[in-house]
C-alpha cells in the first residue's frame, strides 16, 4: 500500500507515477501517429506538421523533461535498491538528481525551442 | 527493520511480483539508453520540421534502426503497462472496478503494441 510521509521521499515517489503515466500516454499517441506512415506521405507528413505548432514545441519540452527525471529518478531508485546503506543520503541523492535534471534540461530547452524565435 | 522498508513499495520476496520488479529495473536500464538515445538523436540532433516521411523512409532502410525502434517499443510498453497495473493496484479496490481497469488497460496497450510492432517489422515505402 502507498503512503505519504513527506519530505523528498514522497514527491519523488509522486513525480516518478506522474512523469511515467505522461510518457505512457504519449507513447501510445506516438504509436498511433507514426503508425499512418503505412498509409503513406500525404497522411503521415499531415500528423507530423501538427507536432510544428509552437504548443507542441513546448509540449515537446515538457516531455523530455518527463523522460529525463523518470531515467533519473529510476537509476536513484535502483542504486538505492542494490545499495540499502545509501537510503542515509537519498536527501543528497534526490538533490545531485534536480541538479543534473536542471543543467541538462538548460541545453535541452533551448535548442528544442529555438525554432520558435526565428 | 531498515529505514529503506519504510519508503515506497517492498521488495517482493518472490513469485510474479519479483520476476515484475526485476523487469522494471532492467527494462528501465536498457530504455534508459534507448528512450534517451532516441530523443537525443530525433528532438536534438534532428527535429521535428526534419522529419517526414521521407526522413522514415530512409532511416527504415536499414535493419539496424528498425530493431532500434522495435525493442524500443516492445519494452516501453511492457514497461509502462506494468507500471500502470500497479498504480490500478494502489488506486482502484472495488473489484469489478479494477477488473474492468485492468482489462482496458490490457486490451489498449495490447493493441498499440501489436500494431507499433506490426508497423516496425512491415513497413514498405510506397513511393
Amino acid at each position: 500500500m502507498s503512503m505519504y510521509r513527506g519530505g523528498v521521499g514522497q514527491w519523488s515517489w509522486a513525480l516518478h507515477r506522474v512523469t511515467g503515466v505522461g510518457v505512457l500516454i504519449f507513447l501510445c499517441l506516438h504509436i498511433l501517429d507514426t503508425s499512418l506512415i503505412v498509409l503513406g506521405a500525404e497522411h503521415y507528413n499531415a500528423i507530423i506538421a501538427i507536432y510544428r505548432a509552437p504548443l507542441f514545441r513546448v509540449m515537446e519540452v515538457g516531455l523530455f523533461a518527463c523522460v529525463l527525471f523518470h531515467a533519473l529518478n529510476g537509476v536513484r531508485i535502483i542504486l538505492i535498491d542494490w545499495w540499502v546503506e545509501l537510503t542515509r543520503f537519498h536527501k543528497l541523492l534526490f538533490n545531485i538528481e534536480m541538479v543534473l535534471f536542471t543543467l541538462i534540461m538548460i541545453p535541452v530547452t533551448w535548442i528544442m525551442l529555438r525554432p520558435l524565435l526565428k | 527493520m531498515n529505514l529503506s522498508s519504510a519508503y515506497g513499495r517492498p521488495k517482493p520476496s518472490g513469485g510474479f511480483e519479483a520476476w515484475s520488479w526485476l523487469f522494471m529495473r532492467i527494462s528501465g536500464i536498457v530504455l534508459l539508453v534507448l528512450a534517451l538515445g532516441h530523443l537525443v538523436i530525433m528532438h536534438l540532433i534532428h527535429n521535428v520540421d526534419e522529419i517526414n516521411y521521407a526522413f522514415v523512409v530512409e532511416r527504415f532502410r536499414g535493419f539496424g534502426w528498425r530493431m532500434y525502434d522495435l525493442s524500443m517499443l516492445v519494452l516501453a510498453m511492457i514497461h509502462g503497462a506494468n507500471g500502470m497495473r500497479v498504480i490500478i493496484d494502489d488506486y482502484v479496490h472495488a473489484p469489478l472496478w479494477r477488473r474492468v481497469a485492468n482489462g482496458l488497460l490490457v486490451l489498449i496497450c495490447g493493441s498499440l503494441l501489436a500494431l507499433g510492432i506490426f508497423v516496425a517489422i512491415f513497413f514498405q515505402p510506397v513511393m
